[in-house]
Formats: structure tokens, sequence, C-alpha cells
């Protein structure tokens, strides 16, 4: 079966981002940026159904500007078998990632789409159940494990008490958890090998789809600064401080 | 202006998250109605009908939402919901499942994770691991939000009148069916409502050391969490996990025992009211947010505290 992998480019995880300071919006200049690391377990997931047989292709799909190749080699490197950029602006809203990926389902006719539950820029996680909910496709959220079982597929999914186990009929989509797996790393060969993979561009046009935004982002701002603590010497100052001056034990 | 709240519940009982959507309806100046889409839930809506500030409980009883499959709830929402100019839900792992295909079917944004009402169409949520909080403006004309608990009060629980009403809309789509759980077990406050919260990282070495944040923790009432490090080495269950891809929490005291405080975490627990570090590399940027760092040995330090509060 046809897997599809859908990744975003975003600041890598170890950056602490800034408001700038007339609260435009943050700042982005000269900042590192990698694929979102939701995303990363999306192709290893999609890779790993490769090796074990079970898909026969990988496709794996960015949608922004032309920088966000970048992230698409990337997946070609890990082990996708070709890849497709949506040409649009960054900033693009979920619900209009959602409905560009259902353009790209509608010409691709994947049996199983997997992306990350959410991006660690806009913290949304929707874009996977709006795509759900736009194809009529069942989804399998915040996944810890997934198992191809004929025309169906379990997902285990991680949930407030604890786990749950759906079965969805395919084709379906997938958003998975941290603990879905460990991404492997890209190694030289591979990331060479990946330059010649085929990578091709598509417009909002192309699939239908006109690019909309029903949110407008006014400003944005640092959170409240926390006040500098002190260091206490023992545990006895610190039950004193804790009973005597937070009052938060007694 | 009216509001649909979309209830947060296992069926017997309704959970405190749903309250705290209540006030977070409230905020928005409008009628509120919840609506309970479950089987055999008669329990969680007659929780819901007491609740303060409630005009009317709407009772979705069917065996197609007992496990709140979003294939089938949102089909529901989607149906009850557009009568109401905002639909809202507590941000948890059901309503973020559920409500974003519900804002699909009604082609409209979704906020995610609220933390606070600006105006009828403008909100406050934080972004980028909580690093950036955003302010934002919908033009949609039908609000689907979903709220993040630990910024707005739970609203009272009793003294609310409202009236119970069937609906008798079914909706199974027929693509998904519920195979099991593995609920995790605990007689300890829930994390993300617990006024104390005590959470171990890679410094607690096994899970078997977790139980010296035990004794403390039945002194002080608390939930005991962990950092994503914890979970991922195998010392503790992933439902344990506080931080930006674990739960929030707010608690009036946090007590970080051998976490360093990578940004992920700080998501999860930064607006604690009172932070206290203890962790023997007194470097670790855990310090630099905490009101009481204590450098020390936490393995010298647990049976200390146990035994000193």
């Amino acid at each position: 079966m046809k897997v599809l992998v859908a990744v975003k480019r975003v600041v890598d995880y170890n950056v602490k981002v800034r408001a700038k300071a007339d609260g435009s919006d943050v700042d982005l200049n000269n900042v590192k940026m990698a694929i979102n690391p939701f995303c990363e377990i999306a192709v290893e997931e999609a890779v790993r159904l490769k090796e074990a047989g079970t898909a026969t292709e990988v496709v794996a799909v960015s949608i922004g500007d032309k920088a966000c190749q970048e992230q698409i080699r990337t997946a070609l490197a890990l082990g996708a078998d070709r890849g497709i950029q949506v040409e649009t602006e960054c900033g693009v809203e979920p619900l209009v990632v959602a409905k560009l990926l259902k353009g790209v389902i509608e010409k691709e006719e994947p049996q199983l789409v997997i992306l990350g539950k959410q991006s660690i820029d806009g913290d949304n996680n929707q874009t996977g159940q709006m795509l759900g909910a736009l194809a009529g496709m069942p989804q399998g959220t915040f996944a810890s494990e997934v198992v191809i079982d004929g025309d169906k597929v379990n997902v285990t999914r991680e949930v407030d008490g604890g786990l749950q186990t759906v079965a969805l009929n395919l084709p379906a989509i997938v958003t998975t958890d941290l603990r879905l797996n460990e991404p492997r790393y890209a190694s030289l060969p591979n990331i060479m090998k990946a330059k010649k993979k085929p990578l091709d561009v598509l417009t909002p046009g192309d699939l239908g789809v006109e690019v909309t935004s029903h949110l407008t982002q006014v400003s944005v701002e640092p959170p409240a600064e926390r006040q500098a603590g002190i260091k206490v010497e023992d545990v006895d100052q610190l039950v004193d401080k804790l009973k005597n001056e937070a009052k938060v034990i007694s | 202006m009216s509001t649909l709240v979309i209830a947060e519940h296992d069926n017997g009982s309704l959970k405190g998250a749903t309250l705290n959507a209540v006030t977070a309806a409230q905020a928005m100046g409008a009628d509120i109605d919840i609506l309970v889409a479950g089987a055999g839930c008669d329990g969680a809506a007659q929780a819901a009908a007491a609740v303060a500030g409630v005009s009317k409980v709407l009772v979705a009883d069917n065996a197609a939402y007992e496990h709140q499959l979003a294939e089938n709830v949102s089909l529901l929402v989607a149906e009850v919901g557009a009568g109401y100019d905002n639909i809202i839900a507590p941000a948890t792992a059901n309503a973020k499942n559920t409500m974003p295909r519900v804002a699909a079917l009604l082609d409209v944004a979704q906020i995610s994770e609220i933390t606070s009402v600006e105006s009828a169409d403008t909100f406050k949520r934080p972004i980028y691991a909580g690093n950036v909080i955003a302010t934002v403006k919908s033009a949609d004309a039908k609000k689907v939000i979903t709220v993040r608990t630990t910024a707005f009060d739970a609203a009272a629980a009793e003294g609310g009148s409202a009236t119970v009403e069937a609906v008798d809309a079914v909706h199974d789509a027929g693509i998904s069916s519920f195979v099991g759980e593995e609920v995790a077990e605990s007689d300890r406050p829930e994390l993300t409502a617990a006024p104390v919260v005590i959470s171990g990282g890679r410094g607690m070495q096994n899970g078997e050391n977790f139980k010296l944040l035990e004794g403390i923790a039945d002194k002080l009432g608390a939930a005991i969490g962990a950092s994503r490090a914890a979970v991922d080495a195998g010392f503790v269950p992933n439902d344990m996990q506080v931080g930006q891809t674990g739960k929030i929490v707010a608690p009036d005291l946090y007590i970080a025992v051998g976490i360093s405080g990578a940004i992920q975490h700080l998501a999860g627990m930064k607006d604690s009211k009172v932070i206290v570090a203890i962790n023997k590399d007194e470097d670790a940027p855990i310090f630099q947010v905490a009101d009481y760092g204590l450098v020390a040995d936490l393995f010298d330090a647990l049976p200390e505290l146990e035994s000193k509060i």
C-alpha cells in the first residue's frame, strides 16, 4: 500500500524563540530550522512499514515556501521514495493545510496518511483530525503503536488516563506521539541519494484549493516573567520557606 | 450569543475539566448549554445539570458515543453545535481528538488551548512551547475553541438547575471501533487538578526510586508527575508526563526532582504558583524558574524532606 507522510519545517526544538520587540511576530531571523520532531517520527513509521513489506511506496509532502524542500529532502534521506511540495507562503493555517492535503490524497490515493500530532511552533494539534473529517477517513491520533491488520489498522493511542486501542478501516489517518518510535539518522550516502529522488511542486490551484485565512495574529508577547528565586541551604530551610514564606504547605 | 460546552466525562461522572471550560464560556458572556455525549451517561448528565450558570444540558445517550470515538462524536457535535455561536471544550485528549474534526466539518478554524478571552472574537494562546503568547482574532462567525484548563478557575459544581433534554441524533460513521484500553490506576489526585505536584526526572535513575516521591506525595496530598526523560527511559507510564507534549499543570506547589528543566518540560509547569527544584547540578535551567532551589543529591534530600514535612 501507499503511505503519505506530511512533514513541516519549523524552528529547531532546542531554540528558545522570542517575540520581536514591536510585538508583530516571533523573531525567526537566522534561527535554525528543522523538520518538526513529530513529523520525523511519522516518516520513520512509514519507512518501517516499507521495510516490513507492508508499504510499497512512501510519499513525503510538505506545504510552504521553497525552503520546505529542505525538509522534504530530509524525509527522502530517511527513506521516503518521492516528495511533493505544495507551494504556499509560510504560516498557513491548519484548516487550509488539511484542505491542501485532502487535494493531495485525492491525487495520490494513499491507504495510510501519517502526520505528527502537533507542530512545535503553532502547538495547534489540529491538522490530522481536520484532514480526517474532510477526507471522510477515520483517525488514530496520538499513536504509540500502529499495527496493520488486513484492511484495518489497529492504533494504540495515548489518552489522559493511559492507553486506548482503536481499529480503523483503511484508508485512515494516523498522528504520531513521541513514543511511537525512535527516528533514525540519515547517513551521508542516503543524503546524497535523496538529492536525486523526484520532488514535484504543486500549487494550491492545482489542487482546487483557495488559500484563505480565518485567524489573524493580532500581536505576540513574551509570557509573564517569573521572579528570580533563591537557593536554600538545606532541607530544613526549604521546609521553613514553604511553610512560613510561601505558605503552600502546613 | 449562545455557547455549547462539550462535557468531559467517563459516562458515570463529570470530569473537573468541564468546569474550567464553563468558566471560559462565561467569559464570553453567552448563554451556556452543555452537551453530554456517551452511553449510559445519566450520571454525567445529572452532574452537568447541577453546574452553576448552565441553562440546558443536552444528552446524547447512544452506544455509538460510548468511547468518544472522534468519527462519531464529531458528527453529533457539528449537528448540535450548528445552532450555537461558540463551541467550547476543555483541552483534554478527548477534545483534542474530536474538536478539530468538528471545526473542519463546520469549515471554521479551531483556536487551540486558549488561556484568556479578550473579547467575543479575540483570544490569547501560548505558542512555541509557551515561550510566546499570541493574541489571535477569529473572522469566523462560529468559534470552535479548546480551553487550557489551568488558565481558568473551575465553575461551581453545585447550585445550578439546568433542564435536561435528550438528543436523539445518532451518528455512527461505521469506520472505526473501540478495541480496548489500559487505564493507569491511581489513588492520588488527578495530575492536572492536584494542588501539589511532585515530579521526577532522569535523575531518579529508575522506576523503583519513584517510591521516594510517594511518601512525600502522600503527606502533601500531591499527584506524581514525570519529565519526558523519565517516561522515555521507562521509569513511569506516559500519562504521568508533564510538558509541551504531555499534561499542562499549574498547581500551588510544583516540586521538580532530578529534572534539568528543558523548554518542553517548562511548557507544562511554569505557571505553577510556587516552584521548588531539587537538583545536584547547580547550573540546571530549572533553577532559573524555581522560587526555591536546593542543590543537593535527591537521594539524601528526599528522605529528609519526607521526615520533616
